[in-house]
Formats: structure tokens, C-alpha cells, sequence
């Protein structure tokens, strides 16, 4: 984080009042209402809000890229003396990637997939510099190195595929520098990615700014992100700023009701365990589930070993108890979570739901199992028949299994939306009527309609946000206590999984480096990889204020 | 699995990607228009019209279209007969009206042959796979190699001649184009993600067909029969126009071209009003099925 005060100087970027809206076929909808920002030399600003809230249309309207049917309706963009928004489409192609730049969010679909890494970087130097073609290919060099990597010359070659999501993050970043701009505008640059690996571009950013003294705006959605690494921040809602200031005192004393609010909602490490820990002993309540070395080979072709995702798991799941399955992408949770409801077939091992083997059944003969154990996917709306409305959705398990009238139908999928916390009104809607929230609700709802004894819950909150994340964490918690549910928790966030699990099984590469109870593994985990995975988690300045709270 | 921030989005409700797509806001939205477009309506008018000869000529038209008055024959367009009449004195306005029931009837049963036999087939090769997919998919292969129109006019020779016979080879001969783009969807719809969710509710796989598979995959199919209809039409009519389709005194409208074929440099309406009608509804269809693939995919 940069300490440098520069109020003196001319601000790097001075946003005036600036209104945005989009023309729809029902009039100018407008997304952005009256911000104003300031952005001195080498700091971060944080632009932090949930989605729709238009901190992205902001950071479109400093580069000059709002979508086609966006206008800047009021207000100034001020850059080092020059109003944007008074410049025409040549000054601004001009400006772009070279004064000012983007890190764009998702590192997947934002490089050329036919075009070596190492020229899509070189396309910012022909358009901003008159460097000639070797000296363009040495600071391309430099300039990889720069963001990380080695073996330089081979990473110039390669193509975009052969390099992970951090990696290709890392490329992204070195187009947003090769220009040496004074401002990098950042739209959740790390939303995609692992925490250690988000850790780590996110430490690169910070020392590239050290060096360089660049500003940047940091768009996020990430409360942590924003109070470890930014020097002021921006809490937008519904196209307005409610507050800005400081980091440290936002953090510290946020003003702003909404600000509370995220706040209280942010899910962070040190905020809490279980509301209320489940009180028996651990050995005194059954077992429902538990799978015994569990293991699921995956043939790649042209690779002549096949590689184990997952490897020799075995884990117990009490009644009325949570188990996280916590690990990065690629560790093999959700794999595990498919074998459990037996999408995927293991390659080895067993899994005994309420003192079954099923591995041993049929697919078939699993069929009247699947009533006791019940999945919840983590994008509810793909999880859905676009054409069905939610009785429908809710209905299908009870059609699936045994007979039931169309009037005892009904009432229970009332009874599931209501359990859920839906109106019964809702019951004729379709998803696409509904939030994000509250498709994850129609989803727990369809889950708990046929009364199971275990929810296999895949990433349930990933893509909610935060204050919808604590609801829906809430709503689980309190169905688990009422209805005496097991769950097995999958999710790659650490923070949400402290909230609500009782056991903890970390996997890494296919296999589980630590298992135990919650409180363990969050205080004094046994495992290197535990404590690096807990280390990388941003906004530990949260905790506190959440602690006083 | 990654973390996918943003899809929880209620301002944009066309954000119905996959799990793991986060469609990047920097680009610019695609815009829609969903006013109603005076292009379609004029097709939806046409074929409107087209209907109403077929299944009411006799609102249109009181003359009979066969009936001969031979003191009359060739006359070009007046205000008695609109369309002129042909070599044996009969009214052309009347025998295009009554025509249409022939051409509309021959292009229904060849599109509904071609879209039950081929959706049926790309449904289970889609939903099957394996020997049943491959088994299936090459005889469309087959079929496919072969153009669809020499094939219809096979099938007619072996059928016989005759309205419904020839819309039988028209259907028969577009089925594997059906089965082809089913099959297709199949394959997509299989592996989604509510698929997925039906299996772990426990449906059977026969009640996923039906209640999932299938209604979520006719989508395009639907557009193509539209698009199929035209070029039933003008099938039909060829065959007709050869001799294979309608035999006389029909007045399927590609007999009737066929007939006014020796008058052509002299008497030009007697291609010109069936061959208007023809061109009319096929260019209706088209129209309608571009709109409707259009509506489908944004």
C-alpha cells in the first residue's frame, strides 16, 4: 500500500458529478447518479459495491468504453487536465493503453485464444510506442518478467490455453502496464481466481504500483480486497456513492447504513463460528453418510498415467452436522460432492448413506436412495428448466418418487417455498422473475421438498452477493436446526465455511491434507497447506471491526 | 469449480449462461428490438390469406374451378376473371384459390412426416447414444448424401403418383435434416445442468425425455419446419409441375404452372398468378422462420 499523501498535486483522476444511463426500449434508465471521485498519484481507490450497483459502468465511462447504448448524460471525467468526457473517440483510442489502462475481469475470455501470448502483449507497444521490432520484443521480455514469470522467452510462445487463470491474469496485467499508464482502471481483477493465487496477483499489483506509482481504480466486490489493498474507498449502491474516504477509517467507522451493512454482512475469517454450535457429542449422534477411500480416476487422453482427482477420501458426516469440503479449483471437491450423489461413479471405495453401501447398487437401485440425499448446485438459475415456473421445480422430486395426488403436491411445494421463506405467491413465477438469492432459495426448497436426511450443497453461495450470502447462510442454518439436516458444504472460501461447518476436511490435489473439527482447523491447523490457504484470505482488518461490532 | 461473481444480477435478465460463463461487461449488449415488425406481419398476412383459400375457397370465389367454358378460353385479366382464363375456358382466379388447398394440404403432411420421423430420430439417437446414435445417424447420413428432391421424386415413382404421396416423399426426404438439428439440441440439452438436477431428484430417464429433453430441444426444430414449409411448397409444386405430384383437373398450384408452360410467351398469366402465389407464400415462410430463429437466439 502506498503512504505517499499527494492532495497538493493535480488529482490523477477527478470524476464530477457524473451521471450514466443506458437507453433501453422503455427510456434512459440511468446507472450512475451524480459519483464523484478523487484519485491522487500512486493511490488505490476502491470502487466497492454489490452487483448492479454501476461500479463497473463507472470504470467503462474513464476509458470511454460504455456499452453502445450507454451515455455519460452529466458531469466530468477529469484526467490529468483533460476531461474525458469532452474527447472524441481518437484522443480516447489514443489514451487507451497507454495512459490509461485495464485489467479486466475474467482472465479466460479476455486474451486472443489464437494468438501467442507474448505478440497480444507487443499489440500495446506498436500501437503507443515507435520502438522498433527487437526492442519491442525485449521489453515484452521484460515486462513478463516484470509480472512473474520465468522461462521468459518459451511463455512469449505460448498460447493463452496452455496457461492457468492466474497466469493468464498475469498477461492481462502486463498489457495494462506495457504502456506505463498513469492510470489502471481494475474491474474485479481477481474475482475468478483461487485465494492464494488472487493473493498473489494481488501482491504483484501492489508492488508493480510501488515501482511504477501508478493509480488505480480497484472495482470490487470483495470488501476484504478492498480494505487490504486500497488507500481510499468508494461504497456505491444503486448508481450512487453513499460514502467515501479513508480506508482505514471507512473500514474502521463507516458512516453510511449501507456501509454498516456490508460490513456486518462481509463474510471474514475472524468473524464467527457457528451461531450455536450444536451441543451433543460428537460420538453420541449417528452417522449418516460416510465414505471410505473414495477415490475417482480420470483417464486424460494422450497421458498415459491416469490421474487420481480424487485420492483415497474418507470422511463421516453426523446427523444434524455440517462437513466442509473446503480446497482451490482442481482439488477434487466437487468431484467428491458428485460421487456422493452418485452423478459421478467412484473408481474405488464406498459411500454409506444411513447405513447403506449404495456404491454396491445399481444405478437404478440407487434411484429410490437419491430421496435421502439431495443436491443444491451452485448457479441455481442453470439448475432449473427454463420453462418451468416454480411449482414445477419444486414439485419434480415428488412426482419422481412414489404417488402422490395433485393436491398433495401442491401443498407441500407450498410448504417448501414457505420453509424457505418465499411467498406462495411466488408460485407461478418463473426463475427468470427472481434474484439470484432467491433462485438459491427455490433450489433449497426443491432439495428439501422430499424430506432428506442429507443436502450436498455445492458452492451454494459463490455467486451471491455478500449481504445475500449471509441470508442465505441464515436460511441454512436455521433449516439444518429445525429439520435436523446433515450437510456437506463444498466452497473454495474459507470464510463463508467457517460459518457454518462443524468438521473440516481441506483437500488438496485429490487428497484430504486435514480433517477436523472447525474451530481446529481455523485456530491451529496441523497442515502447511491449511495455514497458506488461511494466510491468503483478504480483509483480515474486517475482523476487528466486526469483533467491536 | 471457480467462484462466479455477478451472476446475481436482477437488472439484466438475459443472464442465463452456464455455470461457468461470466460474460464480460465491457462488451457492448447486443440490442433487441421486440416491437412488432410490419415485415412479418405482411407474412403472417400472406399466409393468413393462403389459409383462408385453402380450407374456404367459396368465400373468395363463387365460380367453379373446373367448371369449362371453352368460348372463353385464353382470355387474359378483367374485371370478370382477375387472373384470366386458361386453355379450356376455366376461371384462373378461381382455380388458384381452390389450388391453394392442394399445395397448403401437400406441404402440411410433407412437414408434419419430416418433423415427427425426424424428431423421432434425433430424440433417441441424441438421447441414446452410443450403437442406437450411430446406427441411426448414418442412415440420415445416407439420406443426406442423397439430394433431397431426387430422392422425393424416387420415392413418388415407388409410391405412385399423387398429392399425398408426393408430400409423403417431400416429408420422408427433409426428415434427416430434422433428425440432424435435433439430435443436436439433444446432445445440449442432456448435459445441462437441470438435466443433472432431474437425475438427482430422481426422476426416471423416460419422464426427463418427455418433461425436459424433448420440449427444450424443439425450439429450432420449430423455426426449421416454418422454413421447411416453404420449401415443401415449392417441392410439391415441382413435382406437380413434372407430373409426379397432382393430377389433373387438380389445380395444385405447380400444375398449374406446368400447364400455362406452353403458353408462356403469349398467355403470360397463366404461369405468372400461380407462380406469384408460390413465390408469395414461400417468401412468407421464410419470413416467418427467420423471426422465429431470430426470437430464439438474441
Amino acid at each position: 500500500m502506498s503512504e505517499v499523501v499527494t492532495e497538493d498535486r493535480i488529482p490523477v483522476l477527478d470524476v464530477r458529478k457524473l451521471r450514466v444511463g443506458y437507453r433501453t426500449s422503455s427510456g434512459t434508465v440511468p446507472v450512475v447518479d451524480g459519483a464523484d471521485l478523487t484519485l491522487g498519484a500512486g493511490q488505490v481507490l476502491a470502487l466497492v459495491g454489490e452487483s448492479g450497483s454501476g461500479k463497473t459502468t463507472i470504470g467503462q465511462s474513464i476509458l470511454g468504453l460504455l456499452a453502445a447504448n450507454g451515455d455519460v448524460l452529466a458531469g466530468e471525467i477529469w484526467h490529468a487536465g483533460e476531461n474525458l468526457v469532452a474527447a472524441g473517440t481518437d484522443r480516447m483510442r489514443a489514451l487507451r493503453g497507454s495512459r490509461i489502462s485495464l485489467i479486466p475481469q475474467d482472465p479466460t475470455v479476455s486474451l486472443n485464444p489464437i494468438k501467442r501470448i507474448g505478440p497480444q502483449i507487443e499489440d500495446v507497444l506498436k500501437l503507443h510506442t515507435d520502438e522498433n521490432r527487437a526492442t519491442r520484443r525485449d521489453h515484452v521480455h521484460r515486462l513478463l518478467e516484470q509480472v512473474g514469470f520465468t522461462d521468459v522467452p518459451r511463455r512469449y510462445r505460448q498460447y493463452p490455453h496452455e496457461l492457468s487463470g492466474g497466469m493468464r491474469q498475469r498477461v492481462l496485467i502486463a498489457i495494462a502496464i506495457a504502456g506505463d499508464p498513469d492510470l489502471i482502471v481494475a474491474d474485479e481483477p481477481t474475482s475468478g481466481l483461487d485465494v492464494t493465487v488472487q493473493k498473489r496477483i494481488l501482491d504483484l499489483l501492489d508492488e508493480l504500483r510501488d515501482r511504477t506509482g501508478t493509480s488505480m481504480v480497484l472495482i470490487t466486490h470483495d470488501l476484504g480486497v478492498a480494505a487490504d489493498r486500497s488507500d481510499r474507498i468508494a461504497v456505491m449502491r444503486a448508481g450512487e456513492i453513499v460514502e467515501q474516504g479513508e480506508t482505514r477509517s471507512v473500514i474502521a467507522d463507516p458512516a453510511h447504513d449501507y456501509s454498516q451493512h456490508l460490513l456486518r454482512s462481509a463474510p471474514t475469517l475472524s468473524r464467527r463460528t457457528r451461531i450455536e454450535p450444536p451441543t451433543a457429542q460428537d460420538s453420541e449422534t449417528p452417522v449418516v453418510l460416510s465414505a471410505r477411500h473414495l477415490t475417482k480416476q480420470f483417464t486424460v487422453p494422450g497421458a498415459r498415467a491416469a490421474v487420481n482427482a480424487v485420492d483415497d477420501v474418507s470422511f463421516d458426516v453426523r446427523r444434524g452436522r455440517t462437513l466442509s469440503i473446503v480446497g482451490e479449483s482442481g482439488s477434487g471437491k466437487s468431484t467428491t460432492a458428485r460421487m456422493l450423489v452418485r452423478l459421478t461413479e467412484p473408481t474405488s471405495g464406498a459411500i454409506e448413506i444411513l447405513g447403506t453401501d449404495v456404491t454396491a447398487l445399481s444405478r437404478r437401485q440407487f434411484r429410490r436412495h437419491r430421496r435421502d440425499i439431495q443436491i443444491v448446485y451452485q448457479n441455481p438459475y442453470a439448475a432449473f428448466d427454463p420453462r418451468f415456473d416454480l411449482f414445477s421445480i419444486i414439485e419434480e422430486p415428488l412426482r419422481a418418487h412414489g404417488n402422490t395426488t395433485r393436491a398433495e403436491r401442491t401443498a407441500r411445494v407450498r410448504r417448501a417455498l414457505d420453509e424457505v421463506a418465499l411467498p406462495a405467491a411466488y408460485i407461478e413465477r418463473k426463475p427468470s422473475e427472481l434474484s439470484g438469492g432467491q433462485r438459491q432459495r427455490v433450489a433449497i426448497a426443491r432439495a428439501l421438498v422430499l424430506e432428506p436426511k442429507i443436502v450436498v450443497l455445492d458452492e451454494p453461495v459463490s455467486a451471491l452477493d455478500v449481504s445475500v450470502q449471509d441470508q442465505i447462510l441464515a436460511l441454512l442454518d436455521r433449516l439444518q436446526r429445525e429439520l435436523d439436516l446433515s450437510y456437506v458444504f463444498i466452497s473454495h472460501d474459507l470464510a463463508v465455511v467457517r460459518a457454518i461447518s462443524d468438521h473440516v476436511a481441506v483437500m488438496n490435489q485429490g487428497k484430504i491434507v486435514e480433517y477436523g473439527a472447525a474451530e481446529q482447523v481455523f485456530t491451529d491447523p496441523a497442515a502447511d497447506y491449511t495455514a497458506e490457504l488461511l494466510a491468503a484470505i483478504p480483509g483480515r482488518g474486517l475482523g476487528a471491526h466486526n469483533n467491536t461490532d | 469449480m471457480t467462484a462466479v461473481e455477478h451472476l446475481d444480477v436482477p437488472l439484466h435478465p438475459s443472464e442465463n449462461e452456464s455455470p461457468d460463463s461470466t460474460e464480460s461487461q465491457w462488451r457492448p449488449p447486443s440490442s433487441r428490438r421486440r416491437r412488432p415488425r410490419w415485415d412479418v406481419t405482411i407474412a403472417v398476412v400472406v399466409i393468413g390469406l393462403a389459409l383462408a383459400w385453402a380450407l374456404f375457397p367459396s368465400w373468395f370465389t363463387s365460380v367453379d374451378p373446373t367448371a369449362a367454358t371453352p368460348s372463353v378460353k385464353l382470355r387474359g385479366p378483367s374485371l370478370e376473371h382477375l387472373f384470366g382464363t386458361d386453355y379450356l375456358g376455366r376461371d384462373m382466379f378461381s382455380r388458384v384459390i381452390y389450388g391453394a388447398r392442394h399445395s397448403l394440404t401437400g406441404s402440411f403432411i410433407a412437414v408434419a412426416v419430416g418433423l415427427v420421423l425426424g424428431s423421432l430420430t434425433g430424440l433417441l439417437a441424441g438421447a441414446f447414444g452410443g450403437l442406437v446414435d450411430t446406427v441411426l445417424m448414418r442412415v440420415v447420413d445416407v439420406l443426406l448424401a442423397v439430394p433431397s428432391f431426387l430422392l422425393a421424386v424416387t420415392i413418388v415413382v415407388v409410391l405412385g403418383f399423387g398429392t399425398v404421396n408426393a408430400a409423403l416423399a417431400v416429408g420422408l426426404a427433409s426428415s434427416a435434416t430434422f433428425a440432424r438439428l435435433i439430435r443436436t439440441e439433444v446432445l445440449t440439452v442432456r448435459s445441462s445442468l437441470y438435466v443433472e438436477a432431474a437425475i438427482s431428484a430422481g426422476s426416471r430417464f423416460g419422464a426427463i425425455l418427455w418433461r425436459h429433453i424433448l420440449p427444450n430441444s424443439t425450439g429450432t426444430v420449430l423455426s426449421l419446419a416454418a422454413l421447411q414449409f416453404g420449401t415443401a411448397i415449392l417441392a410439391i409444386a415441382s413435382l406437380g409441375f413434372l407430373g409426379f405430384g397432382a393430377q389433373p383437373p387438380s389445380s395444385e398450384w405447380g400444375l398449374l404452372v406446368s400447364e400455362g408452360r406452353n403458353y408462356i410467351a403469349s398467355r403470360y398469366w397463366l404461369t405468372l398468378f400461380p407462380g406469384l402465389a408460390i413465390v408469395a407464400v414461400v417468401l412468407a415462410t421464410n419470413r416467418i422462420s427467420h423471426y422465429l430463429g431470430e426470437r430464439r437466439r438474441p
